[in-house]
């Protein structure tokens, strides 16, 4: 039996460092090569060995998908194909492609530069590495090789984020990365067809989580920010360059200039403006307004938004700061954090996920003291505050999606293994259909049933298309053909034409049974008694008399001679062929029984 | 199979394709060159151009190049290859009744509108007083002045149409990407792949399981700003239709080019002005680009360049954010990330500036000597005009012509006579006849179709037998309102085995390397897809105390018994006859073969090379045992 079998080697029942085994009629796709937020050792990329153990990964892998630019989904790619090699190609969207090695030199820089790490991918490698990658457009078919293609469909998430199909014959794998089903301030909503696949292997991060609707969350968020402000305290926002950023920065641009507000607002690294330019050129991939309104306005231009000193963060007086990155794990975020922290006029916004072990994670979980380098305690008096603008379906979302793309069976990943429970029930009670959540290493196999194309001529299926207009459950019509099968090439035609094609003949098989019947009349008054009698009982067959003076039922014939010996007898001659075998015998058999007494 | 033809003009095609049951439309090109026969529309009311001897002030509108030789409104999709030949979509999608789909990519929707935009602005600023349409009857018509006595099809002229067409037409486009497969009703898929010449312009795949159509219109191997032709998957084309190549088959893009650039320097360091009537987007990006490299060692950096059209501002900045519709260069740029086009630059240092129209900031602003870049290209209306009348006169002034759509000399026609010099480079990037040779021994269809003018040397050059299409076997060609069988039969169709009933085959080697099975199987049809099921187990009818009736056990005569083929050896069969139990068995040898007869069971069988015939009294049992040991030497089928 043909299976897929799904192997995650990150990201099940976990969020961080996805990386996700895909085996389809025997191809094998590795969908994204993330590292890992929460660790700094080996346990921060996948273990690429399950994969293989002596050989080389391009002479097993088929392809690479990589789903978005953020690192947990792209972060190990580098180590994967250049320090442990990879030579075979790497799929991902023209905005992934652009974005993603900027971010990942940016985590080089952390990584080697300020934690001093060795044994670590270089900047060469980040350029070789994309260099094995080939850019997809949205919808477009990509032909992977003669039997494996794979297909992007938007998802929202962050610029140029995509869900991709991956498809061989007729067995289909839908992995979707990280989605938003509801349209942002600058991204649209996820999308995907009714492609009905064998498996949809989704996010689950808000598993169990049903959002307010996103103005509330909107309008909270800059509340705070404005009593903050208000008040005289710093606000600081960590979080990635790219993504909710961007969306942060629109609202609080258009409520700064709604509101005349003059506290200054700083974005930190000089990453922002570029990130800003790729949104302009990538104007594309963003929501319709946004696009419609472009020529005019480019949204991504802010007045308000100046870019951030080191200095500046000891300046007196309010301020907002945008802070990259988004989890306090490292960097200027953690930086500033530490400066601030001290102040409880002071404030720092979560707007999205973290991941355990980061100090975002502790701090939301209610820490209050926390553990720096060095032994030093830090003490939090500043707000701590959370706000969920991660672009992640909710449970409604998730639910929407599996409805959208009717799959046989849902395979969770990327979230927490409680959360994923509580969601995998709903989606076996609302859909029936399996759902599983494997963890790290585990192996998934679902057995398909696909169906095998072949060719069939034209000639017999309209035959057969002619006569079945209405189905009709009770009595299924059975159409009857000959498969030709030769070199791989199936053709379905009509019995005939592959007696012809072969160039063989047909050998006719017929019957004749010889039914004698107690009747004095003349063989003519037999042959209409007859006639009469086989008419009355088969009413759905078509029954003739002859001018010849015998009976055709369908097409069987029927004769009446007289006995030789015994007036009295007459014999019915029924004549049919193999074809017709089963109303052949059955009306010898019913004539045997005699016929009904003529009225007279 | 048929392709049905609704326009003559090969580079404005508009094809209608029917095709396993669904109609298909490749294209809706307008044929614009009839506004040649108009008067220009001014601005300004010029005393000079009012008072033209000949015909009166007309309607400066546009020919619709349709005849009824079919009926639109059953149209199902109509795919579009580039913006170009898209112009005449409100005449279709808001006229005819039609109710299908539109599909293209998204530069040629947005760059599409953006020329449908520049047309109506272009028609609406200056509104008639009053409109003629008399005068298109057959009868007066005949009385009017040549050329416009001889127009052919005056009846088909319309008038342009409005904003709210347009957008109502674009809004029934959907939009697709290069290599997207996309169903039709299930019979069919389409797939749009890069044609190479302008931004998304795209060729067509349309095909089935078992049968492929290309449709190639206004495809480029120069390159130049859009992504590269994608010519492989064109291979094994049954037909492939051959449209737009290049207008202008004697001159080399790459040559005209230098020639626009030369001249244009020379006539600005004279003290002059230079006129480029343009479309807004095209050729225009590939001119800027040119000039940014060139202006500098040309020591032109500071002529103004300036760019009027109601949508110039639009066309520069959509040019930047389709990427991923361009070359690799321009691609890699944006990854840095930087404008794809360097008109951003000259943009930002004040050497292209653009503008709505010449009313408003541009007479304030406008220094000479200068270079515009204005529309419309055929000079009947849009700012051109105006140009055309205020440097006309002076012989320091030059006109370049760049788009190959119209004849210069036509189009100067009215602003005769004329001081400033006139120099004609088109620039048409299409496939010229000695790409289009090498492009077909690549791809190899088994038909090729085409307009019938690329059959033939154009009339201006009749001895060059080499501006034809050179191909076998020879291309067939279609002319205006014809209607072309194309000479393929579909033989086969996918249809699908479900494993279950895959798993009930019993496969027979036949010959060497050929099986066979039978199958008994029920059909299902649904959205034209085709899928085998394994027949339906039979019903055990419960066991009742009810009488049966007698109709109940009537066989189902749909229920088909296979074919049977071979023979029957007759030895080995009387052998195992008497194996089986019959002992007086005799044979007798016929003309034609054997009677076997079974005596004491009155039972006779005739057996020939191909049939078998079984002659017996009512006795059910042993004509059974008889039918089965006659099968034993048969094949099924």
């Amino acid at each position: 039996m043909p299976e897929i079998k799904v192997t995650p080697l990150g990201a099940g029942q976990d969020v961080g460092r996805s990386c996700i085994l895909v085996s389809i009629a025997g191809k094998n796709v590795m969908l994204d090569c993330g590292m890992h937020m929460g660790y700094n050792d080996d346990r921060r990329f996948p273990d690429f060995s399950y994969i293989t153990q002596n050989g080389r990964l391009t002479d097993f892998l088929d392809c690479v998908i990589i789903s978005h630019f953020h690192l947990d989904h792209c972060g190990a790619l580098p180590y994967f194909s250049e320090m442990v090699g990879y030579d075979g190609p790497i799929y991902m969207t023209h905005p992934t492609k652009a974005i993603c090695p900027i971010l990942l030199e940016d985590y080089r820089k952390i990584t080697v530069d300020k934690k001093g790490e060795t044994n670590f991918f270089t900047s060469q490698m980040i350029k070789d590495c994309m260099k094995k990658v080939v850019a997809v457009h949205l919808h477009q078919t990509v032909q992977v090789d003669d039997e494996l293609e794979i297909k992007a469909y938007y998802a929202g998430h962050v610029l140029g984020a995509a869900m991709f199909q991956i498809k061989v014959g007729s067995e289909s794998a839908v992995y979707t990365g990280d989605y938003n089903m509801t349209p942002d301030r600058h991204l649209g909503a996820a999308w995907i067809d009714k492609c009905r696949p064998n498996l949809l292997i989704t996010e689950s991060t808000y598993a169990t989580t049903i959002r307010d609707s996103k103005r509330c969350r909107e309008r909270d968020f800059l509340k705070k920010v404005h009593e903050t402000v208000e008040r005289g305290g710093k606000v600081l926002i960590p979080v990635f360059a790219l993504g909710r950023a961007q969306e942060l920065c629109i609202l609080l641009e258009t409520f700064w200039e709604r509101m005349n507000l003059k506290a200054p607002i700083y974005f930190s690294t000089g990453l922002t403006e570029k990130a800003n330019h790729y949104y302009k050129l990538f104007i594309t991939w963003t929501n319709q307004k946004i696009r419609k309104t472009f020529v005019q306005r480019n949204m991504f231009e802010f007045k308000h938004i100046k870019a951030f000193d080191r200095a500046f963060a000891d300046n007196p007086g309010p301020m907002v700061v945008f802070a990259t990155p988004g989890m306090l794990h490292a960097g200027q975020s953690l930086q500033i954090f530490r400066k601030w922290a001290g102040n409880e006029k002071n404030m720092v916004i979560m707007p999205g996920y973290c991941v355990q072990g980061t100090v975002g994670h502790k701090i939301l979980s209610g820490q209050r003291k926390l553990e720096m380098e060095g032994r030093q305690i830090l003490e939090v008096k500043m707000q701590v505050e959370y706000m969920s603008f991660s672009a992640h379906a909710d449970a409604k979302g998730i639910m929407q999606l599996v409805r959208q793309a009717e799959p046989d069976n849902v395979l969770l990943v990327h979230g927490e293994a409680k959360k994923m429970e509580f969601l995998k029930q709903k989606i076996e009670q609302e859909f029936h259909v399996n759902c599983y959540m494997p963890a790290n290493g585990e192996t998934v196999t679902l057995l398909t049933h696909p169906n095998i194309p072949v060719g069939i001529s034209l000639g017999l299926l309209k035959r057969e298309m002619a006569l079945g207009l209405l189905p009709d459950a009770k009595r299924p019509k059975l159409m009857h053909g000959t498969l030709i099968m030769k070199d791989n090439n199936f053709r379905l035609v009509s019995s005939e034409q592959a007696l012809k094609e072969l160039g063989l003949a047909e050998h006719q098989l017929r019957f004749t049974c010889r039914v004698h019947i107690h009747d004095t009349r003349k063989e003519q008054e037999t042959v209409l008694r007859v006639y009469s009698h086989l008419k009355s009982v088969l009413k759905a067959h078509s029954v003739q008399h002859l001018p010849d003076g015998s009976v055709m039922v369908e097409s069987i014939l029927i004769q009446a001679t007289a006995h030789s010996e015994d007036p009295g007898t007459k014999v019915l001659l029924v004549s049919w062929t193999y074809q017709d075998e089963e109303l052949g015998s059955y009306l010898t058999s019913l004539l045997k029984k005699g016929l009904p007494q003529a009225p007279s | 199979m048929k392709l049905y033809s609704l326009s003559g003009h090969p580079t404005l095609p508009c094809n209608v394709l029917k095709f396993k049951s669904t109609t298909i439309m490749l294209d809706c090109g307008l044929d614009m060159t009839s506004t040649l026969n108009f008067l220009p529309l001014p601005l300004v009311q010029s005393p000079r151009l009012s008072n033209l001897p000949g015909w009166a002030l007309k309607d400066g509108n546009t020919f619709l190049d349709k005849t009824e030789l079919i009926d639109l409104s059953t149209v199902d999709v109509i795919l579009i290859s580039n913006y170009h030949c898209m112009m005449a979509l409100p005449y279709i999608t808001e006229h005819t009744g039609f109710t299908g789909t539109v599909y293209a990519t998204e530069p040629t929707v947005q760059i599409g509108r953006l020329l449908m935009e520049e047309l109506v602005n272009f028609i609406e600023r200056v509104p008639k007083a009053q409109s003629a349409s008399l005068w298109k009857n057959k009868e007066v018509q005949r009385l009017l002045p040549a050329p416009l006595k001889d127009a052919v099809e005056v009846s088909t002229w319309r008038r342009c149409y409005t904003m709210q067409e347009v957008n109502s037409a674009l809004s029934k486009i959907q939009l697709v990407g290069y290599s997207q497969k996309i169903e039709l009703f299930g019979a069919v898929q389409v797939t749009p792949l890069s044609s190479g010449y302008a931004l998304g312009s795209s060729n067509w795949i349309i095909q089935s399981h078992y049968e492929k159509v290309s449709y190639v219109s206004g495809s480029s191997l120069l390159t130049t700003h859009p992504q590269p032709m994608d010519q492989t998957s064109l291979k094994n084309s049954d037909v492939l239709i051959l449209t737009g190549l290049t207008q202008i088959p004697t001159a080399n893009p790459d040559g005209m080019v230098g020639e626009f650039c030369s001249n244009l320097a020379l006539t600005v360091r004279n003290g002059g002005n230079v006129l480029i009537p343009c479309y807004p987007s095209g050729v225009i990006y590939d001119l800027l680009e040119c000039l940014y490299q060139y202006i500098d060692s040309a020591g032109l950096s500071n002529v103004p360049f300036y760019f009027i059209s109601p949508v110039a501002n639009s066309s520069l900045e959509f040019a930047q954010i389709f990427a991923e519709w361009l070359c690799h260069n321009k691609q890699t740029k944006v990854y840095l990330p930087e404008p794809p086009f360097p008109h951003a630059e000259l943009i930002q240092t004040n050497k292209l500036k653009h503008y709505p129209s010449i009313h408003g900031d541009f007479s304030n602003e406008f220094k000479q000597p200068c270079v515009v870049f204005t529309g419309h290209p055929s000079l009947r209306f849009g700012d051109v005009v105006h140009f055309m009348e205020l440097w006309g006169k002076s012989s320091l002034n030059t006109v370049i012509f760049t788009e190959p759509d119209f004849s210069y000399l036509d189009a100067l026609a009215p602003y005769q006579p004329l001081a400033m010099k006139c120099i004609y480079c088109p620039i048409d990037t299409r496939l010229n006849f000695i790409q289009v040779s090498k492009l077909l021994k690549e791809v190899q269809p088994l038909h090729v179709v085409c307009p019938e003018q690329y059959t033939q040397p154009p009339p201006a050059q009749a001895h060059r037998m080499d501006l034809v299409i050179d191909c076998q076997p020879p291309a067939m060609s279609y002319r205006r309102a014809e209607v072309l069988a194309l000479p393929f039969k579909r033989r086969y169709e996918k249809i699908e085995i479900m494993p279950e009933l895959a798993d009930s085959l019993v496969p027979l080697e036949i010959k060497p390397g050929i099986s066979l099975a039978t199958v008994s199987a029920v059909l299902h049809t649904k959205d034209n897809k085709h899928v085998l099921q394994s027949p339906p187990r039979p019903i055990q009818p419960p066991a009742s105390k009810k009488r049966k009736r007698v109709s109940d056990d009537i066989p189902d005569c749909k229920l088909l018994k296979p074919l049977l083929s071979g023979s029957i050896p007759v030895d080995q069969f009387v052998q195992t006859l008497e194996k089986h139990g019959f002992s007086d068995v005799k044979v007798e040898d016929t003309a034609k073969g054997h009677i076997v007869l079974l005596q004491e069971a009155e039972t006779l069988i005739q057996i020939e090379e191909d049939s078998t015939h079984i002659i017996c009294d009512n006795d059910e049992m042993l004509r059974v045992r008889l039918r089965d040991l006659v099968l034993k030497f048969l094949q099924k089928f």
